[in-house]
């Protein structure tokens, strides 16, 4: 198997990833969500190992490995779990509508091209071509934060963002060394435990999770 | 013009004509099936059409020369349309004259005339028709041509038959690109030719119609032709996807000995696809009309995914 | 005692503080580990700074650790912050417990998390590695992000909400930067941890790809400008700082600002060392002085005690971050000064802020009065912190902002105006709510309290001396630090 198809079959997985992060742009309800995210976090492992395996870079399994059972595993789980026990309404609302969201995802896709365009000609590696796609999907992470309203959905665009960052590190550099592999993992799974503990408390207080309530600390005149 | 050239282009229209219904009649029978009822059988689409054929033509009192006029318009653009798209051989003489922006434009013709048509006596429900098929146009039609300019970038040409020989010399592979036109050409299609979840082609209820509607107040031959005309847009359609994605059986160029085996194939490619169709239509409910611009919005971004994808990844 | 066993007490008695601290949280005796603790990581920390003093800067843990005047000086601070803050949490936080706002759990994860708020922003300063300054800074974040919502009011869950989000989504941005950065080093320095050590960064910045920096500095600077409370990106610091107990607000607003400031200027010496251009400085004067006046203007409106005061802490950053923009010997040294005593005067104003609220059960300004008469000690010390953190004389913020200035008109005189009028919008805001709040009788709402006293007199009798008197030691410690900082 030569470079040529492992760039091939990474570029496609790259697509996935996006397609995933533009899925979870658009469901609307919560279950749905947490599975494309699994998903996204299934194609982003596959594509870490191959890259590990076409490059020789055999950390890259370490991490890849890391990212099947925090991501595909792990994170999904617990938020499936948390979903069942707040008893949340499946819908999701969003604040602007679904057609217009998708068009600026796409022009964050634009966007993202041409901000990574000098990169991608310095790059040597096989996968230069996939950091305008991770930087995409780290913008339509957080696209996804900014316009819905839902505490859970705002966590899963976190952990969508997270994702891209991921995968920028893989496509970018063949991955950051273990370290600090490590310490980010670390950081995203104690991140989880705060969120999970954290939608308990807005439960409590708020009785639902709709973010909108939470919008009492403003200026008064 | 070799005779032989033109042989194969009569041939085509011939097989268009000729099987159109029988395609028709198979994604019906098929769904009857599906659905646990006995089926008309695989050629009632032609009994339909003979009886139409036969019967005189009621037309209302203030229809203009549009609307006698329309159905022979739809007809002939679906026919033009099937001489233009490889279904048998990529050897057609019409060919270089036309590519697929023209296939667009011939449809977006035969679509224009269908709803003025609609709108022609006055009715009510023919104005609905007319303006319900003129919405899903509007958003279909954008991401119909995305889906055309991915592929003719990907295949460097927006003729079809060189669409066709450039996948047959094997140079194109597995691009995302491709990957998410198809996804997106298969939601347009659905729209394109009314088929559930964007329209039901089986309704009575007028309310719920779009195509229909606008056809309601055809009689006779003019019917006849228009029927006729949809059985062969549905089957364009396919051939349409077939030629941009999976045209292997087509005959290539010079090729006269494997026409026929170019029939089996096709014969063969049409019974899968129909096959799709109607699980598709079973499985899926017909969506409320203000969800369609969800659904052909996600049919837009995904061709244009396809397309940035090409630039971005390829 | 060498310099590796330092750095590892350093960091160790945190570590391990906030470990006994996670069992013992909620007993008697727990203040007083905590202050022990903190005591101990100081004194360790002096050490260290006069290992650096004397010795010049240094490599420890195979290179992991890098120590220089920069940041053991803010280690230092930061220790020290440390200790008085727990000093005045044992008292506050007795009586927060007798009010019922905490329970026992609450106490034990409250005591753990500040020790370890401390270990994650001494790793940050002390680490060479900068993806593992990342690595600390979230730690540090998601230390403070559930001791903000302690008391579980709505406003406290929504405030520890933004904070969350926002700094999350910030730091996400400055994680992609340094992916960026560790692009551009691996061309240079080859893979592996060693392209992302600092040391190694800086020897060779002028070999990095400019381009690649300049894009990398542009989410360093989003990332961790968020952390420091730029404008536009400065939401939830008010929420964040009004709503946690006191100590917490006053370790966020004195300590973990300056880290995040420190976190981008070291950046920012590796840009410019690429680039070679003004570009990197001249971001950080434009995000520097957006912040001051729209904190300066903010500051108008606040009716809640610690926003108010969270505002003022938005808009001393933005000055400090305009000078190490604005770059040179001056300015550099006023910056340094600046973030030195603004970390003392602060955490003075929120350990009064916080007795005063406790007096009066309430962080309404409007209600709070007649601090002189009820409590003299809180109401002074109210009173000269606020004249210190505006900048009068002869408080060490004059001298800082005095620097500054003249540095500005010096070297980028049309940023000037702007300059004097956030400086002066903020003097008139802070003052005249003060004034308000100090002035007057004493309402009988009032409840009386022994407040700490020493936290709250060193804090400001240090402010005072800086201003009149720099001490030679601490002179040469930031000419040496300046030096570094070209």
């Amino acid at each position: 198997m030569g470079l040529n198809i492992a760039a091939q079959i990474s570029s496609f997985l790259a697509a996935l990833v996006l397609l995933s992060a533009f899925g979870m742009l658009v469901q609307k309800r919560i279950n749905g969500l947490i599975n494309l995210f699994a998903w996204q976090g299934l194609f982003l492992s596959i594509n870490t190992a191959l890259v590990g395996y076409f490059a020789g870079k055999h950390h890259l399994y370490i991490s890849s490995l890391l990212t099947l059972s925090l991501k595909v595993v792990l994170l999904p789980y617990i938020l499936h779990v948390l979903v069942d026990r707040l008893k949340i309404r499946k819908e999701v609302e969003s604040v602007v509508n679904i057609p217009t969201t998708m068009l600026i995802g796409i022009a964050l896709v634009i966007f993202s091209y041409h901000l990574m365009a000098p990169v991608r000609e310095l790059s040597t590696l096989i996968t230069r071509s996939t950091l305008a796609i991770a930087l995409a999907t780290v913008m339509i992470g957080l696209l996804m934060m900014i316009t819905r309203k839902h505490a859970v959905t705002q966590i899963i665009g976190f952990l969508a963002l997270e994702n891209g960052l991921f995968f920028a590190a893989t496509s970018a550099t063949y991955g950051m060394p273990l370290v600090v592999e490590l310490g980010v993992a670390l950081d995203v799974l104690i991140a989880a435990f705060i969120f999970g503990i954290f939608f308990f408390h807005i439960n409590t207080a708020f009785d639902s999770l709709d973010v909108e309530q939470m919008a009492r600390l403003k200026e008064e005149d | 013009m070799k005779p032989e050239l033109v042989i194969i282009e009569f041939l085509q229209v011939a097989a268009l004509l000729g099987l159109a219904p029988a395609f028709a009649g198979w994604v019906k029978m098929l769904k009857c099936w599906s659905q646990g009822r006995t089926s008309p059988g695989l050629l009632q689409p032609y009994r339909d059409l003979a009886k139409l054929l036969s019967k005189d033509v009621v037309l209302a009192e203030n229809a203009s020369w549009i609307f006698r006029f329309t159905p022979y318009l739809v007809f002939g653009t679906a026919v033009l349309a099937g001489g233009i798209i490889p279904i048998l051989s990529i050897d057609l003489p019409l060919a270089p004259t036309a590519d697929v922006i023209v296939i667009v434009a011939l449809f977006a013709i035969a679509r224009f005339f269908t709803a003025l048509a609609g709108m022609d006596i006055g009715t009510a429900f023919g104005g609905m028709g007319s303006s319900r098929e003129m919405m899903i146009a509007s958003l279909a039609e954008p991401a119909m041509l995305m889906a055309i300019f991915t592929v003719s970038l990907a295949n460097r040409s927006t003729s079809l038959s060189q669409i066709v020989q450039v996948i047959y010399s094997g140079q194109s592979v597995i691009r995302p690109s491709l990957a998410f036109a198809f996804l997106a050409f298969v939601l347009i299609a659905l729209a394109e030719t009314g088929r559930i979840p964007v329209d039901n082609p089986a309704t009575h209820l007028e309310l719920t119609m779009v195509h229909e509607a606008m056809i309601l107040e055809y009689s006779g031959r003019h019917l006849a032709l228009v029927e006729w005309a949809g059985m062969m847009k549905l089957f364009l359609f396919v051939a349409l996807g077939i030629a941009s994605f999976a045209p292997w059986g087509i005959a290539a160029r010079g090729s006269f000995s494997a026409l026929p085996g170019a029939l089996v194939y096709m014969a063969l490619k049409l019974g899968l696809v129909g096959t799709v169709i109607v699980l598709v239509e079973t499985g899926l409910a017909k969506m409320r009309l203000f969800r369609l611009p969800e659904f052909l919005g996600a049919a837009f971004l995904l061709s244009t995914l396809g397309m940035l994808s090409y630039f971005i990844l390829d | 005692m060498n310099s590796s066993m330092t750095l590892l007490i350093v960091l160790g008695i945190p570590l391990v503080s906030a470990a006994v601290l996670a069992f013992v949280g909620d007993r008697k005796f727990a203040p007083e580990i905590n202050i022990l603790g903190s005591l101990a990581t100081f004194g360790a920390g002096l050490g260290l700074a006069l290992e650096v003093y004397t010795n010049g800067p240094m490599l420890a843990g195979g290179k992991f650790f890098f120590v220089d005047a920069f940041n053991v000086y803010l280690a230092v601070l930061t220790s020290f912050v440390s200790v008085t803050t727990a000093l005045f949490s044992r008292r506050y936080m007795r009586r927060e417990r007798e009010h019922g706002r905490v329970g026992h759990v609450g106490m034990r994860f409250y005591h753990a998390m500040f020790q370890m708020f401390i270990f994650a922003m001494l790793l940050c300063l002390l680490t060479n590695n900068v993806g593992v300054l990342w690595i600390a800074m979230e730690l540090a974040t998601l230390s403070t992000v559930l001791l903000v919502s302690l008391y579980r009011t709505p406003t406290a869950i929504e405030a520890a909400w933004k904070y969350f989000i926002l700094c999350g989504v910030g730091i996400a941005q400055a994680l992609f930067g340094t992916v960026l950065l560790y692009f551009a080093a691996e061309k240079v320095l080859g893979e592996g941890g060693d392209a992302l050590l600092w040391t190694n960064l800086s020897r060779v910045s002028g070999s990095l790809e400019p381009t690649v920096l300049s894009l990398a500095f542009v989410f360093l600077m989003v990332g961790y400008g968020t952390k420091v409370g730029l404008a536009p990106l400065h939401n939830w610091l008010p929420d964040a700082h009004s709503e946690g107990p006191t100590p917490i607000s006053a370790v966020l607003s004195g300590l973990l600002l300056n880290i995040a400031l420190y976190a981008l200027v070291r950046c920012k010496v590796l840009v410019d060392g690429s680039t070679q251009t003004h570009h990197a400085g001249n971001i950080m004067m434009g995000f520097g002085i957006l912040s001051i006046l729209v904190a300066a203007f903010s500051l108008l409106r606040q009716k809640d005690i610690k926003r108010m005061f969270s505002y003022s802490s938005i808009e001393h950053m933005g000055i400090a971050t305009f000078a190490f923009g604005l770059g040179g010997p001056i300015a550099t040294f006023g910056a340094l000064l600046h973030m030195l005593v603004h970390s003392l005067a602060k955490s003075s104003i929120f350990f009064t802020v916080g007795h005063a609220s406790q007096m009066h059960r309430t962080q309404e300004m409007a209600r709070i009065k007649g601090l002189f008469k009820g409590n003299p000690l809180v109401g002074w010390g109210l009173m000269f912190g606020v004249m210190a953190i505006v900048g009068m004389p002869p408080f060490g913020i004059f001298a800082s902002e005095f620097l500054i200035l003249t540095a500005t008109i010096k070297d980028a005189p049309l940023w000037t105006p702007f300059l004097l009028l956030g400086l002066g919008v903020a003097f008139a805001a802070l003052l005249r709510r003060t004034q308000s709040m100090v002035s007057g009788d004493v309402p009988d709402y009032q409840k009386p309290l022994t407040p700490a006293n020493v936290p709250v007199i060193l804090h400001l009798a240090l402010v005072l001396i800086l201003g009149i008197h720099m001490p030679a030691f601490l002179n040469q410690w930031f000419h040496t630090a300046v030096e570094l900082l070209k």
